[in-house]
């Protein structure tokens, strides 16, 4: 009887799921494949023709090549990002969770600060300017590293709370210094942390629209986010383009979530249930 | 004031005296948070604190006129500025609440022994990861009125589906529901995360005492993974006041200004130059933000104490 029942529960389970999660998803992959005129009647509909290498193409080489130009953004940009984001939050973390002293409670302010208020981007926009930082992948990267931080010294401080002091003592008795430390000896047993960490966050700086809409304008710094909006136009939009460049922007995260769909749900929780 | 003294006092010979000797030898050097302190300082604390004095300016963001408090003044007179807090309060209630309900309800599909679980749970996030401007952008076809995939299909059994985006009434509840679609997944899994920490015992006492599947969850799953179903609301929360994204790509704020929120309203004033008045926007979002996470942070900090 039991058992009956969660064969039932999970069959329906299956359809809803499908027709809420995949439908969309398969719409867009359909959608992508047509020719431009069927592409234009949004039925939900096998394609008659598959052009999807076709609109891959078309949609690379729309505006100059601006998607490929984007793409390279776009990975300049999450690459140099989550670098940086990796090596400063993890050295704050250690030196936080290993170290009390007056100044953690504010350091544990500020953490949490920057996860909850909201960026003043104006503001931010006149500091890049007086540093001569507006404009420049640069100074986009800075700013998703300060906005990225808090996040990642909370998921770094609660890893490194597991790794025992005795190990720092080992390294202080043979001669190590501050910096041999923990470059050499605590960074890497640092290894799962970081996969996570550089998941988690380059899914996310990849997928940003705001940050670079507001400190990256113009056309020759596009990201791929950014890039969407090429095709679409109020009353002449090449819809089978617009869903070519979405599924191609689609494919970075989709394939990571397929290779490693567990260690992301596991640095999404146990970030979320820390902080 | 003398008895802050001396109370300090007494406190501090014992602490000062190994503080020096630390400061010169400790393994676990300040310096190591410079460098993101330096970033984080320049890129996040200064616009920050710089907000509150900009937004009692007109300013170009090379010369800035002093005029007190006119830019609220406005902000709050302004109908079409008025809606954007109004809707920003709305989106944020109603994404949180189904994120959780509908969330909590997954995580007990997901945790009980049906089959496909896995992939089931692989579903159900994968639109967390994907783009938000994607997303928005499918879902804008998906419920065109006429043309729209849902229409037709709530037409063929004979429901005759809103106008949605295109709607006044609708336009700031679909796109919230758009929202819900991609952030259930995450609510879900640290949900699930939640639910699986308890320990079994629980559900193997209510299963001798003969508690029905109704029983068992409303007195044990629901009160027992608390922590987890605190952190969903605090993050959907935050999410939601803030959401920009996804009404961005959908609405633009439209139809008129009926969907606007307070983020985009901060991006429209920011184009029309308006960057003071864009700054209030930014301050007035900082302050609902801070003034609902904060206190519910705390509230439920509380009531975690206490059981």
């Amino acid at each position: 009887m039991r058992s009956r029942r969660h064969l039932w529960l999970g069959l329906v389970g299956i359809v809803l799921f499908a027709v809420v999660f995949l439908v969309p998803f398969a719409f867009v992959v359909f959608t992508a494949a047509k020719t431009r005129t069927e592409a234009g009647e949004l039925q939900f509909s096998l394609p008659t023709t598959w052009t999807l290498l076709q609109n891959f193409q078309d949609a690379l080489a729309a505006r100059d090549y601006m998607l490929i130009i984007a793409f390279v953004n776009s990975t300049v940009l999450t690459v140099a990002s989550v670098a940086i984001l990796v090596v400063l939050s993890a050295m704050v973390a250690y030196v936080v969770q290993r170290r009390r002293s007056r100044w953690n409670g504010l350091i544990n302010f500020l953490v949490l600060s920057g996860l909850i208020i909201p960026p003043a981007v104006v503001p931010t926009v006149w500091v890049l300017q007086k540093l001569g930082l507006f404009k420049t992948l640069g100074g986009l990267i800075l700013v998703e590293v300060a906005f990225g931080l808090s996040f990642c010294i909370l998921l770094f401080r609660a890893f490194i709370a597991t790794i025992p002091r005795d190990l720092d003592e080992a390294a202080i008795i043979d001669g190590a210094g501050p910096v041999r430390l923990f470059f050499k000896v605590i960074f890497p047993l640092l290894k799962s942390v970081i996969v996570t960490v550089v998941i988690v966050q380059s899914v996310i700086i990849f997928n940003d629209f705001a940050y670079p809409l507001y400190f990256l304008p113009g056309d020759e710094n596009a990201t791929v986010q950014l890039t969407v909006f090429n095709f679409q136009s109020q009353f002449n939009t090449q819809y089978n383009l617009l869903f070519a460049d979405i599924l191609l922007i689609t494919i970075p995260p989709l394939l990571l979530y397929l290779f490693l769909n567990r260690r992301i749900v596991e640095g999404l929780t146990a970030g979320a249930v820390k902080g | 004031m003398s008895t802050e003294v001396d109370a300090r006092g007494a406190v501090t010979p014992a602490v000062a005296a190994p503080v020096p000797a630390a400061r010169r030898k400790s393994p676990y050097p300040f310096w190591f948070c410079l460098p993101a302190a330096v970033i984080f300082f320049v890129f996040f604390v200064v616009p920050t604190f710089s907000s509150f004095f900009f937004s009692l300016t007109r300013w170009d963001l090379s010369t800035w006129e002093f005029i007190g408090l006119d830019n609220y003044v406005n902000f709050f007179q302004e109908p079409a500025l008025v809606i954007g807090l109004k809707n920003t309060l709305i989106y944020a209630v109603v994404t949180c609440g189904l994120k959780v309900v509908l969330g909590i309800l997954l995580a007990q599909l997901l945790t009980s022994q049906i089959i496909a679980r896995g992939f089931l749970r692989s579903v159900a996030f994968f639109p967390v990861l994907v783009s938000t401007i994607g997303v928005g952008l499918t879902f804008t076809v998906l419920m065109d009125p006429s043309n729209g995939l849902i229409n037709k299909s709530l037409a063929t059994i004979g429901i005759e589906g809103p106008a949605w985006l295109v709607d006044p009434k609708y336009a700031l509840l679909s796109v919230a529901l758009v929202d819900v679609w991609k952030g259930v997944g995450l609510a879900t899994v640290i949900l699930i995360a939640g639910i699986v920490s308890i320990p079994r015992e629980y559900f193997e006492a209510s299963a001798v005492d003969g508690a029905s599947a109704f029983r068992r969850f409303w007195h044990i799953v629901l009160p027992l993974s608390k922590p987890a179903i605190t952190t969903v609301i605090i993050l959907s929360l935050i999410g939601g006041l803030r959401s920009f994204d996804l009404i961005w790509a959908m609405t633009r704020g439209g139809p008129g200004f009926t969907s606007d929120v307070i983020a985009s309203v901060i991006y429209k004033q920011y184009q029309a130059g308006f960057y003071g008045l864009s700054t209030a926007g930014n301050v007035v979002l900082f302050i609902l933000v801070t003034a609902i996470v904060f206190p519910l942070n705390r509230f439920f900090t509380r009531q975690e104490v206490d059981l």
